[in-house]
């Protein structure tokens, strides 16, 4: 199913999030089962299924890796589910080195300053590679769209450190 | 979810926690990550003139069943050939371990961890 048609949004990496919310709320509305109470059997089970559509489009649409891989799913190239690794050794030891900043956090004295520090970090290999996803999709050739792949699973590693971070900034208030 | 008691083991003991240096030429390093985890690990091998792996670590950042494999990995190639250690399949790590379904990807990284630090070594000794 093409997300951004049933949202009526141009296919594209760049998206108006209110626009995205306003249309959720109509579609949402139009295709609310309650409305189609009244309707046969078969338009009921329609309403539901297309109910779930428009939740998992809008939960796709809104996340930027989600609506990438949507993007590029479209164009033929799935990534959403593989489980090869990933071998890139400078990126993977730079990981580690991140990896090893945030384990010195739950020892430090200061844990403030070293989250500052792996917090802008993160936040600028992040920006930086949501960048160039932009435009290694916009670019939308079959080349690109391999490269838009490879940003897009190291995006993954940096979402994923946030996530540790956030969790080590709430133990340290704790 | 409930983790074997062989993955339980391993990481609450993990075998051969750490580095050697790295531009020790008897060195070879293997890094792998998975994207859906986040998991980062890495993989030394002491290799000897006759190809024969005498020592490895690893540091590995991850799951318990990512530290588990990695850990185990280590404990098999000890004494191994680089070919014999080429032929370690996940499927062997993963029955060894127990792994249930949702972790056979830490068990693929820990056979593509080997695969990564013998690809360094033969590019190092230009073969």
């Amino acid at each position: 199913m093409n997300y951004f048609q049933l949202f009526h949004l141009p296919a594209q990496f760049e998206l108006d999030l209110t626009e995205l919310g306003t249309r959720y709320l109509e579609l949402q509305r139009q295709f609310h089962p309650d409305k189609h109470a009244a309707g046969s059997e078969r338009d009921k089970l329609m309403a539901v299924q297309q109910a779930a559509n428009i939740n998992d489009a809008y939960h796709s649409l809104k996340q930027p890796l989600l609506r990438a891989e949507h993007l590029l799913a479209l164009r033929g190239l799935k990534i959403s589910n593989e489980q090869r690794s990933f071998m890139e050794p400078a990126f993977l030891m730079q990981q580690m080195e991140l990896r090893e900043l945030l384990a010195e956090i739950s020892d430090a004295a200061d844990p403030e300053e070293l989250i500052d520090e792996a917090d802008q970090q993160i936040q600028q290999q992040k920006k930086a590679l949501l960048r160039q996803l932009q435009s290694a999709l916009d670019a939308n050739t079959p080349e690109h769209d391999h490269q838009a792949a490879d940003i897009i699973r190291k995006l993954k590693f940096f979402f994923k450190l946030q996530q540790e971070l956030e969790l080590l900034e709430q133990q340290t208030q704790d | 979810m409930a983790y074997s008691n062989k993955v339980i083991d391993h990481y609450e003991n993990p075998r051969n926690v750490g580095s050697f240096a790295k531009d020790d030429p008897t060195i070879a390093t293997g890094m792998v990550g998975a994207p859906a985890c986040g998991d980062v690990m890495k993989l030394q091998l002491k290799i000897n003139e006759q190809g024969i792996i005498e020592d490895a670590k690893f540091k590995t950042y991850g799951c318990g069943s990512a530290i588990a494999s990695s850990s185990l990995v280590t404990e098999w190639v000890k004494g191994k050939s680089i070919d014999e250690a080429a032929l370690i399949k996940n499927t062997d790590i993963a029955q060894e371990l127990a792994l249930p379904p949702v972790k056979i990807h830490c068990s693929i990284l820990a056979e593509d961890a080997i695969k990564a630090a013998i690809a360094d070594y033969k590019q190092r000794h230009g073969n």
